[in-house]
């Protein structure tokens, strides 16, 4: 049972994507486990053949054996009893009151039709009605393939009215979770904090010219360009990027940005866009895009919800003008930005208006130092200042 | 298109992206972002909604004229073909 944030302790499968004998790789989809997140498609981490799989609906501690992979050129008896995917140990769970976590009412888990979300997803992207497919998965699971198979086929005119989909989560238990990692995160890190305002003319100047020449349907969002700044800045400041985990910091080479997320039914999620820093703009904001919308109809993948570097939090859609923010165990560093708004600004003793935005830095003072984030803001600072390099 | 169908079809679109919405209860001359709780990503997809629906193009600079619901409809009536 993979560990899909910190804040997790336990989950059951409510799904296989595959049976004893299929063949798979690294990065495939295997498993829907349900979490206070709502249900999550499971990624595995070996190539081999499914072996042996646990039973759907048992509720498993984290780090318990999902699947055995038998590996090439191993034998029935050797298999490999491993968790399916590369999650933090069971050790990263903190000594904690714990939050009783997912266990979503019997009832929900009885009226949730078997659809992946992988396949939900698909199936509402090519107006399909998942629920009414033939599902040829385990236990009779629509997969992937039966909405490919479905969508090659003519449908029937007039389509279904498009189902509405549902966010999958137990609100009462998301809360649970999130006081159980933030109880953990203010009893274990010791926060600093630090704000920093940012011009942000030069950024929405560009902004606007790039979008300009762009169909609505590849417009970039404001909120972009600090994000990708973070990630790049992140680059000189080693201290802020990684996670701390069983008294030890291990930075990360790859800047794996999570990005809160809040959910219109309450708490929220804050999943992980991958090397943020290595992607151009284009490419973040049709993932940013993707991200959001399975945040909000189901389809999070495993390896999201693990392995962010580094949490973003951008309030500036509500309208305050800086957030400071709680650092989300095992990582090390939050970056909070507010709204762009106008604001008096003094350039060579000459007061005048000047579109701006507070970016905050959160960090953790078992690793870094308000002297090296000071730095890394004004390095953010400066990086949105060229725009056009990001 | 009559207006009746445009505010059917801008609902639809908002719908799309909060599937929560009820339609009986927006308020048609408040502010629609407010409402629905639409954040700046949320709002980008409505506006490719209504893109993709109605055929329009919407330039960013209007975004701010979409403010309501009855705002949203005269502005897509003005620009339909």
């Amino acid at each position: 049972m993979p560990a899909l944030g910190a804040d997790m302790e336990s989950g059951k499968v409510v799904e296989w994507l595959v049976q004893p004998g299929d063949r798979v790789k690294r990065g495939d989809v295997v498993a829907v486990v349900e979490t206070h997140k709502g249900a999550i498609d499971v990624e595995c981490f070996l190539e081999g053949v499914i072996d042996e799989l646990v039973a759907i609906g048992e509720e498993l501690p984290v780090g318990a054996v999902l699947a055995r992979v038998r590996v090439a050129g191993e034998s029935v008896a050797e298999a490999k009893s491993v968790p399916v995917d590369a999650a933090a140990p069971p050790s990263a769970v903190a000594p904690s009151p714990r939050a009783t976590l997912a266990v979503p009412p019997a009832a929900a888990a009885a009226t949730r039709s078997k659809v992946s979300p992988a396949a939900r997803w698909r199936a509402a992207e090519r107006g399909i009605d998942a629920d009414a497919l033939h599902g040829t998965g385990a236990d009779g699971a629509v997969t992937l393939a039966d909405v490919e198979l479905a969508a090659a086929r003519p449908q029937p005119a007039p389509a279904a009215p498009a189902r509405v989909v549902r966010g999958g989560f137990d609100p009462v238990l998301m809360r649970q979770a999130i006081a159980a990692a933030m109880s953990r995160s203010k009893r274990e890190i010791p926060h600093y904090y630090l704000a920093e305002p940012v011009p942000m003319r030069l950024a929405l100047d560009w902004l606007r010219d790039a979008n300009a020449q762009r169909p609505v349907t590849e417009r970039l969002l404001p909120a972009l360009l600090p994000l990708k700044a973070v990630a790049l800045a992140l680059h000189d400041f080693p201290e802020l990027n990684g996670v701390h985990e069983g008294g030890d910091f291990r930075p990360s080479a790859a800047v794996h940005v999570g990005v809160a997320i809040s959910l219109r039914a309450g708490g929220l999620i804050a999943p992980a866009l991958h090397d943020v820093a290595a992607k151009p703009l284009d490419l973040l904001m049709r993932e940013l895009a993707d991200l959001v919308r399975r945040c909000r109809a189901g389809g999070l993948r495993s390896s999201e919800l693990s392995d962010a570097t580094v949490t973003v939090t951008n309030l500036g859609d509500q309208g305050v003008e800086a957030v400071f923010g709680v650092i989300y165990p095992p990582q090390v560093a939050l970056v909070g930005f507010g709204r762009i708004a106008e604001r008096p600004w003094i350039d060579s003793g000459v007061v005048a208006a000047m579109p701006a935005l507070t970016a905050t830095l959160c960090a953790d003072h078992r690793v870094s130092d308000g002297h090296r984030g000071a730095l890394f803001l004004t390095r953010l600072r400066e990086l949105l200042q060229h725009p056009e390099a990001l | 298109m009559d207006e009746a169908q445009i505010r059917d079809g801008v609902i639809a679109a908002i719908q799309a992206v909060a599937p929560e919405l009820e339609p009986d209860a927006l308020r048609r001359d408040r502010m629609l972002r407010e409402q629905v709780d639409l954040d700046s990503m949320d709002w980008l997809n409505v506006i490719v909604g209504f893109h993709e629906r109605f055929g329009v193009d919407i330039p960013e600079a209007d975004y701010v004229k979409l403010t309501t619901l009855d705002a949203i409809v005269a502005y897509l009536a003005g620009r339909l073909p």
